[in-house]
Formats: C-alpha cells, sequence, structure tokens
C-alpha cells in the first residue's frame, strides 16, 4: 500500500512539473485537429480542446502533455483505427469521448492504448464501443480513473476487454464503470496494482479476469451480472476486500472462480445470487473473514486440491447448497461461521452451537459425483436423504464441519 | 326377442352358467326357477349387460348385447337387492334416471302412487328399509313402460299388501303382451302369471316348458307341487 | 354423457372433502407467499405441495369416490348407456372437480402474486398432475374388487410415483456411473409425470442454472420450446394411456 501511494505522490509531483504553455483545439480556434495541436506541442504542455467530433485517424501522443477535453469532445475511430495511441511518459487524457476504434481479429485495436510508458493518467473519459476500451502494456504506475467504458458487441470474439493491463506494474484501476466487453477488466502479468471502486457488469465474459498477477490489491468493486462472474488464476499474495458479486447466475458462472491461489485474503466481500458463490480450485494458504454468502445456488464449491483454507465470521444465508467439494479429505478449516440451516441448540447460551454443523449435503455430494444425479433436484427422496445424513452421516467427508457454528448472524 | 346361445360364464374356478342356450318371446311371462347359487342371477344380469360372460351370445331383439347398449331401453329391471347412492333421495335417483333415460312417452307412475313413494321422496337412499328399498326398484322398473321386464324376486322383502300391488301390476302389464322374466323362491306366487317355466340347476338349464305342460306331464295343479315332484325324481 | 356428467360433477362439488381441499391448498398458498420474503421462495414451497400433496389427495379421493359410487355405477350401467360413457364421466367428474379445486385453492392465488411463465407453468403442471393421477386412480380402483385392497393400491402407486421411482433413478446412477446417462435420464424422466412436472416447474424457474450446472442436456432438452412440448405430450399421455387400460377394464368388469 506505501508503495502504491508513493507512486500516487510521483505521478502528482510529475503533473505539477510540466506546466507549460496552454493550446486551444477546436473549430473556432487556432488548431483545427487534436493532432495538430500534438504535432505543435512541447513536453509540459497543455491542450484544451472543445467540443466537436473530430476524425483524428490514428492519433499518437508521442509527447509529454496534458489533454483536456471541454464539453466531452469526440474522437471518432470511424471502426478503422486505435483512436488514442500513447507513446509517451506521463501524458493525461482527460475528459474525451472515445469511439468507434476499429475490430480486428489479428491487431488489439483500442480506444486508448498506452504503449511501454511511465505515470500516464487517463481519466473522465467515456469510451464507446471500442474493440478494446484501455489498452496498456509494459506500463508503470499509470492511472486508469472515472472512465465509462461501454461495448455493444454481441459476439465473445468480436469484443475485446474493458481495461486490459499486460505486464504491467503499480497500476491504479480506479471507479470505472465497464459493462458490454469480453473481460470488463483483464489483468495478466500485473503486479502491485489497485483495483478500486469499479463497477463492472454485464460483460461477456469475466468481470475481472485476473491472471498470473501477484501482490495486487482489489476492492470494493461491483462484479455484477458478467457471463461467468470474476476469474482470478495462478496468482499470489491477492487481496480482495469489500467487493461484491451479484447476479452471477448462468451455467458455469461463478461469483468468483479462484484456480491455484495462494497466500491470499478474502475479506468482506458479499456474494449474492450466483450459481455458485466462490468455487476454488488447487488453492492454498487463503484467509476467508466475514464474508456474506446469499441466496447462492452453492455458496462455495471448493475441491478436494485445496488446502489450509480458513473461513471464520462468515454468514451463509438463503444457499441452495452452502457446500460442495469432490473429496473426503478435507485439510481445511471451517469455524464460527453462521449457517442458516444450522438446526442445532446452544445449550449454555454462549452464541455457539453445541453440536457441529455439517455444510455439505448427502445430495450435493452425490451430484459432485453422479453429474445426472442433477434430474432429481429437489425431489423428495434427496430431501429425506439429506434428512437422514443429517443424523447418521455415512457419505459426506466426516471432518468438514464448523465445529463452532454460531447461533447469529455476524454483524457486518 | 330374448335369445341366448350357449352362454358361459365363470367367476373365478367356478362355472355359473354353464352351455346355457333358451328363447323367449314377447308375450311370454317366464319364470326362471332353481336352487340357490344356480346362476339365476348371473344370466340376468348377463341380459342387462352387468356380466359379461366368457362365451356365447345374447340376442335382444336380434341386437347383439356385447356391442349394443340402446336395447336396454326396452328393459325395466327391478334387482335382487337394490342398490342406490346412498346419499341421493328417492326423487333426486327417480328425476336422475328420467333425466337419463330421456323418453318422450309419458311415465308409468302407478307403481309409485300405489306405493306412496311421493311421501317419502325426500329420504336419503341410505336410510331406507329393504322393504322401501324394493319399492323403488319396483317403481323405476315399471316407469319407463318398457317391453320387457326383468324381476329378480320381486316379492322378496314386500309387505303382504305391497306386494299385492306389485302382482296385480305385473298381471296388468302381461296382459298387454309385455315379456316377462321373474325369479321367485316363492313358487305359490308364480302359478297365476307365469306361462313358461325354466329350471336351472348348477348353471345348466334342466328344462324349459310351459307351465301346462309342466302340469300335464307331472299330473299336478300347483306349480310348487309340480316344481317339489319334478324335483324328487330328478334326485331320485 | 353430458348429464351423467353433471350429476356426478355436482355431487363431488357437493363432497366436504373436495371443499376441505381447496381449503386446505388457499390456506398454503397464502401461508406461503405471506412467510416468504420472495415470490420465488414461495413458488419453491408450492413446488412441493404440487408434487406430493397434490398427486396424493387427487389418487386417493379418486379411488374412493369410485369404490363409493359402485351402486350409481351398477344403476348406470343397467340403464340404457354406453359404459363407456359412464367411465368417461366418472373421469370426467372427479378431474374436473379435482383440477377445478386446484385452480381455486392454488393457481389463482399463484397467478396473483406470481403472473409469470412460472406461475403459469406451475399451475399448468398442478392441472395435469391432478388429471393423471385421477386417471392412475381410476385404473387402481377398477384392477380391485376389495376397497382396502384398492386403496392400498393407490397409496402404493402414490409412494411408487414421488419417491420409489427417484430412489431407482439413484440406484440405476450408482450401479451404471461409468456410462454417460444424462440423455438416459432425459427418457427415463418420462417414465415418471411427478418427475416430468418438477423438472419443467424447476427449468422456469432461475435454480435452473443449477440443472444446467452439471450438464447442459437437461436444460437443452427440457428448456426449449420443442422439448416442453414433448414433456406435456408425455404428459397428456400419461393421462391418456392409464384411463383407456382402465376403460378397456371396466368395459368387461362384472358388477
Amino acid at each position: 500500500m506505501k508503495k502504491v501511494l508513493f507512486s500516487i505522490l510521483i505521478a502528482i509531483c510529475c503533473a505539477l512539473q510540466a506546466e507549460g504553455r496552454v493550446m486551444h483545439v477546436g473549430s473556432a480556434q487556432a488548431f483545427k485537429s487534436v493532432s495538430a495541436a500534438v504535432a505543435d506541442a512541447l513536453s509540459g504542455d497543455t491542450i484544451l480542446v472543445d467540443y466537436g467530433v473530430y476524425h483524428e485517424g490514428n492519433l499518437v501522443i508521442d509527447k509529454s502533455v496534458t489533454l483536456r477535453g471541454v464539453g466531452l469532445p469526440v474522437i471518432d475511430g470511424e471502426h478503422k483505427f486505435e483512436n488514442v495511441s500513447i507513446k509517451a511518459d506521463g501524458v493525461v487524457l482527460d475528459g474525451f469521448k472515445i469511439c468507434n476504434s476499429g475490430i480486428s481479429g489479428i491487431i488489439d485495436f483500442a480506444g486508448i492504448k498506452i504503449y511501454n510508458r511511465h505515470y500516464v493518467s487517463v481519466k473522465n473519459n467515456v469510451i464507446e464501443d471500442c474493440f478494446f476500451g484501455i489498452y496498456s502494456q509494459y506500463c508503470i504506475n499509470c492511472t486508469i480513473k472515472n472512465n465509462r467504458l461501454a461495448a455493444h458487441q454481441q459476439h465473445e470474439q468480436q469484443s475485446g476487454n474493458g481495461i486490459h493491463c499486460w505486464k504491467s506494474d503499480s497500476m491504479q484501476i480506479i471507479g470505472n464503470n465497464i459493462s458490454g466487453h469480453r473481460d470488463g477488466i483483464y489483468f495478466e502479468f500485473v503486479t502491485n496494482s489497485v483495483i478500486w471502486r469499479n463497477v463492472s457488469e454485464k460483460n461477456m465474459r469475466y468481470g475481472l479476469h485476473f491472471m498470473f498477477s501477484n501482490s495486487d490489491t482489489y476492492a470494493s468493486n461491483v462484479f455484477e451480472n458478467n457471463g461467468a462472474g470474476v476469474a482470478v488464476m495462478f496468482s499470489n499474495h491477492v487481496k480482495m476486500f469489500h467487493n461484491y458479486f451479484k447476479e452471477n447466475w448462468g451455467d458455469g458462472a461463478y461469483g468468483i472462480l479462484l484456480k491455484e491461489i495462494s497466500d491470499s485474503y478474502i475479506d468482506g466481500n458479499v456474494f449474492e445470487r450466483n450459481t455458485s458463490g466462490i468455487f476454488i480450485e488447487g488453492a492454498s494458504r487463503i484467509e476467508m473473514y466475514r464474508n456474506s454468502f446469499k441466496d447462492n445456488g452453492w455458496a462455495l464449491k471448493i475441491q478436494a486440491s485445496c488446502m489450509d483454507i480458513t473461513l471464520r465470521d462468515n454468514n451463509f444465508c438463503g444457499n441452495t447448497f452452502d457446500v460442495g467439494t469432490n473429496g473426503s479429505l478435507v485439510l481445511n478449516n471451517f469455524d464460527h461461521n453462521y449457517w442458516d440451516k444450522y438446526e442445532g441448540y446452544d445449550l449454555d447460551r454462549n452464541r455457539v452451537g453445541d453440536i457441529p454443523y455439517r455444510p455439505v449435503s448427502m445430495y450435493s455430494k452425490i451430484v459432485e459425483k453422479y453429474p445426472p444425479a442433477m434430474i432429481l433436484f429437489r425431489s423428495l427422496i434427496t430431501s429425506l436423504m439429506d434428512k437422514s445424513e443429517k443424523v447418521v452421516p455415512s457419505l459426506t467427508p466426516e471432518n468438514l464441519k464448523d465445529n463452532h457454528p454460531l447461533m447469529f448472524k455476524v454483524p457486518l | 326377442m330374448i335369445e341366448a346361445v350357449n352362454l358361459s360364464k365363470s367367476f373365478g374356478k367356478l362355472r355359473v352358467l354353464n352351455n346355457v342356450t333358451f328363447t323367449s318371446n314377447i308375450g311370454e311371462c317366464t319364470a326362471l326357477i332353481g336352487p340357490n347359487g344356480c346362476g339365476k342371477t348371473t344370466l340376468i344380469k348377463c341380459m342387462l349387460g352387468m356380466v359379461v360372460p366368457d362365451s356365447g351370445t345374447l340376442r335382444f331383439k336380434n341386437e347383439n348385447i356385447s356391442t349394443g347398449w340402446v336395447y336396454r331401453s326396452m328393459i325395466g329391471y327391478m334387482p335382487q337387492i337394490g342398490r342406490y347412492p346412498e346419499n341421493m333421495k328417492i326423487g333426486q335417483v327417480i328425476d336422475m334416471l328420467a333425466d337419463i333415460r330421456n323418453q318422450n312417452a309419458p311415465l308409468d307412475e302407478d307403481l309409485i302412487n300405489s306405493f306412496g313413494l311421493r311421501k317419502l321422496y325426500n329420504k336419503r337412499m341410505g336410510n331406507l328399509s329393504g322393504g322401501t328399498m324394493q319399492k323403488v326398484s319396483a317403481s323405476i322398473a315399471f316407469l319407463f313402460n318398457p317391453d320387457v321386464l326383468i324381476l329378480d324376486e320381486p316379492t322378496a322383502g314386500l309387505d303382504p299388501m305391497a306386494s299385492e300391488i306389485l302382482k296385480e301390476k305385473i298381471l296388468a302389464e302381461r296382459n298387454k303382451g309385455k315379456l316377462f322374466l321373474i325369479t321367485s323362491h316363492i313358487l305359490s306366487e308364480l302359478d297365476d302369471i307365469v306361462s313358461h317355466i325354466v329350471y336351472m340347476q348348477e348353471g345348466s338349464i334342466i328344462f324349459y316348458k310351459t307351465l301346462e305342460a309342466l302340469k300335464t306331464e307331472v299330473g299336478e295343479t300347483k306349480l310348487s307341487k309340480a316344481i317339489a315332484h319334478f324335483m324328487s325324481n330328478t334326485t331320485a | 354423457m353430458r348429464k351423467i356428467l353433471k350429476y356426478i360433477l355436482l355431487d363431488i362439488l357437493r363432497n366436504k372433502i373436495v371443499l376441505a381441499y381447496t381449503l386446505f391448498l388457499l390456506a398454503i398458498t397464502f401461508t406461503v407467499f405471506g412467510l416468504e420474503d420472495s415470490t420465488q421462495k414461495g413458488l419453491l414451497s408450492l413446488l412441493n405441495l404440487i408434487l406430493f400433496i397434490v398427486p396424493l389427495v387427487c389418487i386417493i379421493f379418486a379411488t374412493i369416490y369410485i369404490y363409493n359410487s359402485a351402486e350409481f355405477i351398477e344403476l348406470l350401467v343397467s340403464q340404457p348407456l354406453k359404459r363407456k360413457n359412464i367411465w368417461l364421466s366418472l373421469f370426467g367428474g372427479l378431474a374436473g372437480a379435482l383440477s377445478f379445486a386446484f385452480i381455486i385453492g392454488a393457481g389463482l392465488p399463484v397467478l396473483f402474486f406470481e403472473r409469470s411463465a412460472t406461475g403459469l407453468m406451475m399451475v399448468l403442471m398442478g392441472v395435469l398432475i391432478s388429471v393423471i393421477f385421477v386417471a392412475i386412480a381410476m385404473l387402481a380402483a377398477v384392477s380391485t374388487r376389495d376397497k382396502a385392497k384398492g386403496i392400498g393400491l393407490a397409496i402404493l402407486l402414490w409412494l411408487y410415483f414421488s419417491l420409489m421411482f427417484d430412489g431407482l433413478v439413484l440406484f440405476i446412477l450408482f450401479q451404471f456411473a461409468d456410462y454417460p446417462l444424462e440423455r438416459l435420464m432425459v427418457g427415463i424422466s418420462a417414465l415418471n409425470p411427478v418427475d416430468l412436472a418438477r423438472i419443467l416447474i424447476l427449468l422456469k424457474m432461475d435454480v435452473s442454472a443449477l440443472m444446467g450446472y452439471t450438464g447442459a442436456i437437461f436444460k437443452d432438452f427440457f428448456g426449449t420450446d420443442k422439448g416442453s412440448f414433448i414433456s406435456v405430450l408425455v404428459m397428456l399421455l400419461w393421462i391418456f394411456l392409464p384411463f383407456m387400460y382402465s376403460l378397456r377394464k371396466f368395459k368387461r368388469k362384472d358388477l
């Protein structure tokens, strides 16, 4: 966190240093096009762009200038070009409407692409119907803030990601609103970065797609109604705090899909109405505290390949199945959670149930082993089996249990 | 009019009807007699289509009973033990039957009147005594002016007065030329009514004769004596 | 035929058990929709009602009614009426009255609280299930002369359709787990109208995603219009076949 703050400070200092000329672009101004102004500018200059529709082709910004739109000027890519290519450090792009980038199967056209730069800031832009929205490769310490990205593609192949970061470090993705892309936010080989207060919804595939990216934090984001939820894979030291995973409802949709994750924290998140709240596979050393699982199909699907996962002080309410698992070996620790299906008692009035709770129902176990048994979903026989299994456990894993189930919801 | 050919019926292993063949024509009044369990009621139920024979054919005015059903509109049937929906009232049953049969001809309500059933129209069938039930059955059998009347033990359970009313009704209708088929154990009653006798035993017809022929054959004037005579002859 | 149907319908509707059944359904639907915080949950609770209570009441009531109407049937058979029409009227009366009770007791409240495809499917399935179990009851009642045996048979059939059949399915699943069974399961479910109704209703609800979770086949088949159409057709067959078989038996029955 310190590192991040430090980088923000540096960015501000740079911006302050770069005080220079102010140039105007507009139909009634000296410069009729943005590219003409950029060609004439020196590093440190500020270019103010009046409202208008600009057909710049591929606008390349190769000087450290600040571009600021007045009244949301439009930079139209005419479905042929990459609208803005940022190829200088410290560029600020603020307040533009960027639309209709080219679409290609070979080149990753983007509304805004940042090439191998430091301290670039892209903020308050509206990006509509672009292939990729904001694309950063080999960048360090860039800020992407308060942008609104919307695409309306129908097919996954013809759509790029909203905010796409590749091999970058110390990025700050803050307060953006992303919808209609393939993946809302895509991170691959991105380290030490923050994803904070974004809303990523109605994207075709994942709201957040996160791979090989270590030591990142994402907090207070909303991921809602994405094709397959959120995927976080092959990463370590990831912190996920206070996010809202909601309405990722459909075949093979997850609140989060966690795969090969280690040494991470999942705290204070809300999982509501997802087919599976969390699907977790091959993970180790993960601490999950104070999350709320509400009205999911499966609150938690935890594969036997996971170990040292600690669940404590979580609320499980209204889920069809609380926990699903595929093995009998359990190396994870469930303790002090609230389960609304708990039917035990608390004689000593210490607010902790006196008998353990087994969150894996027999039927969910059967479905895991014999998937076609799903055809018996909500039939009389399966509910009878679950009831009898509660009395005499035989098939469900013996030691997958919460020894101290809470009698009352954890106040969150 | 009624023609049975080689009629057979078994209930499980019990053979109730054994190649029964007989014909009965309009104007005849035939008594079906024989010991208990000889197949009289089963034969009657076959004619009404209530029991389906295993083999053989039954024709009614040349209409095959097993396929037809319209013929039943020409039959009035009085069962041995009347069985009616218990929660229906007498009046409702009679109205319902009239409604279902939907005949345009006027109803013959003689028996209803002479039995005084109208006063009882609001009584439920389930609460009736055996005798009243029989009165209802008899009234229903005659109600639609049928060409054929099949009466199974008509006077059993009736008080002498009602019995007499019924007998008179039978005689009156017989004189109109209707076909009667009556079973009874009380042979003395049949004397003045029947013209033909069918005697059955263990599912087979032992004989089928006119009353006169039977009487002259055994030299008795009373039917009961004639039958007794006959039975002692056959068993001897 | 219309006249017999009229008498039977009137008689059944006068029956206090049908009235009690209607009130019971009403009470349950209103409690369910009043207690649960979302109508979706209410519908899920109602699902159990449709799958267990409705078949049970229909099969038992219809069986007992037919045994109790033995005298009535006997009376009608000696009248100039076709046996087919008598039996059809009995079926029509029972199916009509019980469907009517279901629609008043559960159908209208459901449509009132949840006027959606799910609600509509639920009512349709409830009516179909009512009629199917009346048809099955008629088969049970015509099969044996003994009332106690007949009611026993009806209860057994209910138990079979709502519990034992699914147990059998589970058994098959366990035994043949190594084979791809999804497609077979779709076929097998056609053998139990209760399962068909359950799947069709579930696929109209948003829990359907759970069914698509393990194998898309259920959804691909039952979820499509064609699949629903075929399923409803199979359910109609479940009315037609038991009824025709019972009619065949009734035509040959000695009274």
